[in-house]
């Protein structure tokens, strides 16, 4: 990674009183460090219902910079467990940047670095001992324009993450292709033509296809990039059926564009806007309900109501 | 209804200096198009001269005896089987080395050291071949005192590995960062993302690039010469010893004062050039092939 690692731990230190007055721990990374037991094929029940749900995130005064640019400022917000939280705000308002912040993909951009901290179940995600491909495995993410492997048929792209990080029996990646292709609604559609090259399918298809792999690795958290901007509107209300139904189990956070597609999805709602020196930052957050008939600020109602962005 | 044409306005109207300009530019566009006939003539008439002299030479005994020791008679079957293990051996050389370079440059590498890289190739495939031989012969050949095959193949991929690595460099480059985002996000390292889906992708173009290395390993003589340096022997398999060629066969053949000789190096000339059109078609198919998708 030529990525510098972030200062998180500082950042941490400043906000004991707020991460105590959430009954958050202060956070030993342990159990991001180990595979867990449950990131493979035979987990295939891990959303138990008998304790807490897992995946709660977090961010604590969160900013993010590309090199000397600060491109989000200090973002602080929860996000519930096993419900879907959507990102939304005009174009530029770092909504994309923080998504990516919460599994670390913006590393991958030279010179992306970050201040505060995420956490996952009350664990630093920025903790130097944590290590990003194990993070990625947790928190999956589903990108804006469908980006199956082209040189992989549809089953191969689904058991991509499982065959690129492990060994498998067979057996067992049946089974995977089968209960992610289900999960991901695209079941019936491709089950006779599993073989087949994953480019061969639709635009929608593709992207639920992405979904499909994404869980394959079961993860906890789902970060959807616009995952519905590239679609038609009907490939894009199956979307958000989709996610609908995989909200029991697992934590989804969306960004989108659409204020009709987050009033529909989204469970809460956080509304960002750009600021001074064009940096990103959160206006208010709330339930979507509120967030949509009731704001807090005027910002937020001047962009609910279409006034502007 | 046509609407009545009114009289052209006086700016319209075709000067002499412009009747002046439509005949020099008819000229130059007919010098133009004699440059263009003149720059497709060679590559057709080598062709056609190879293929009329080297057809009538095109037989049994060529593809698979060895050369008599003396006079008529025998064929090239060393320098077939020389030109085919020096290639090979120079390809198994060239492409680890290449591949290798062109994913430091298009993925690991900063900018400037992607650069020098870039650079160090693009002198490497200036430099003369015969800079090749004299070089390898001076630490593979002088040595061990006598010319081996085994320094033949290194000096060939010292001309493989510049066009291996900058196509493989290329393809990388193509390969959308949306595929490598994909796969890191579902946790897979960065080295597994590397091999397993920016090399998988461009793995057709990069074959591209290794078979047009090949052909151009194949067709040159320069190189071998201080090296594997030809041989009338068959050798297969000892890298330690001299070495035939097909180049090298044509080289000797041509200069001897026995027309059945010259006969053989039309026949093996004719040989490398199937061997070598016939990669460079089967690139030019596949590329197009793509595009077409």
């Amino acid at each position: 990674m030529t990525v510098e690692s972030p200062a998180a731990p500082d950042a941490a230190d400043d906000t004991p009183t707020l991460s105590q007055a959430n009954g958050a721990a202060p956070a030993p990374p342990v159990r991001l460090d180990p595979p867990r037991p449950a990131a493979g094929p035979s987990g295939a029940g891990s959303e138990s219902t008998s304790e807490t749900p897992q995946g709660a995130m977090s961010a604590e005064h969160l900013s993010v910079y590309y090199g000397g640019f600060r491109a989000v400022r200090d973002v602080t917000l929860q996000i519930r467990p096993h419900a879907v939280t959507a990102l939304i705000g005009p174009s530029g308002c770092g909504k994309t940047t923080f998504l990516r912040t919460l599994n670390r993909m913006h590393e991958v951009v030279p010179g992306a670095r970050v201040e505060g901290d995420v956490r996952l179940d009350g664990a630093s995600v920025y903790d130097p001992d944590v290590d990003p491909v194990q993070l990625r495995r947790i928190v999956g993410m589903v990108f804006q324009r469908p980006n199956p492997f082209p040189t992989m048929s549809i089953y191969d792209n689904v058991v991509a993450g499982l065959r690129l990080t492990g060994r498998y029996g067979r057996v067992e990646l049946d089974q995977v292709v089968e209960r992610s292709l289900r999960r991901a609604a695209l079941w019936d559609e491709v089950k006779d033509k599993l073989r087949a090259n994953g480019m061969s399918l639709s635009g929608g298809q593709q992207q639920r296809l992405c979904i499909a792999r994404a869980l394959a690795v079961d993860p906890e958290v789902l970060l959807m990039d616009e995952p519905a901007s590239a679609l038609d509107p009907i490939a894009t209300l199956r979307i958000e059926e989709l996610i609908a139904e995989l909200r029991s189990n697992y934590t989804i956070v969306i960004v989108t564009h659409n204020m009709q597609q987050a009033s529909r999805v989204s469970d809460q709602t956080a509304f960002f806007t750009m600021g001074d020196e064009r940096a990103g930052y959160l206006v208010e957050m709330g339930d979507t309900i509120d967030i949509f008939t009731n704001p807090r600020e005027q910002l937020t109602e001047d962009y609910v109501s279409g006034r502007f962005g | 209804m046509a609407a009545a044409v009114t009289p052209l306005p006086r700016a319209l109207v075709r000067t002499r200096n412009e009747a002046r300009r439509s005949i020099v530019d008819r000229f130059f566009r007919g010098l133009c198009v004699v440059a263009a006939v003149v720059g497709i003539i060679p590559p057709f008439a080598i062709i056609g001269y190879v293929v009329l002299n080297g057809a009538s030479a095109m037989n049994l005994d060529l593809l698979t005896k060895p050369p008599r020791a003396l006079g008529t008679g025998g064929g090239a079957v060393a320098a077939i089987l020389g030109s085919l293990q020096l290639v090979g051996l120079a390809t198994i050389i060239a492409v680890p080395v290449g591949v290798g370079a062109a994913v430091y440059v298009a993925e690991f590498g900063g900018r400037r050291s992607a650069t020098i890289v870039r650079f160090a190739a693009d002198v490497l495939v200036g430099i003369p071949s015969i800079l090749m031989g004299i070089f390898v012969f001076t630490f593979l050949v002088l040595p061990f005192r006598h010319f081996n095959a085994f320094a033949g193949s290194v000096a060939l991929s010292f001309l493989m590995v510049p066009v291996v690595m900058r196509t493989t460099e290329e393809i990388i480059r193509l390969v959308p960062d949306s595929l490598r985002e994909a796969s890191l996000a579902l946790g897979v390292p960065r080295w597994r993302t590397v091999l397993s889906i920016v090399l998988r992708t461009g793995l057709g173009g990069i074959l591209t690039g290794i078979m047009l290395a090949v052909a151009r390993a194949a067709g040159e003589t320069a190189p071998l010469l201080f090296t594997a340096l030809g041989s009338r022997l068959v050798n297969v398999g000892s890298f330690d010893k001299p070495m035939d060629a097909l180049p090298i066969f044509v080289f000797i053949n041509a200069r001897q004062p026995i027309s059945a000789l010259n006969e053989q190096a039309w026949g093996a000339a004719l040989l490398l050039l199937l061997f070598v059109l016939t990669i460079n078609i089967l690139v030019r198919v596949r590329s197009v092939s793509r595009q077409a998708r």
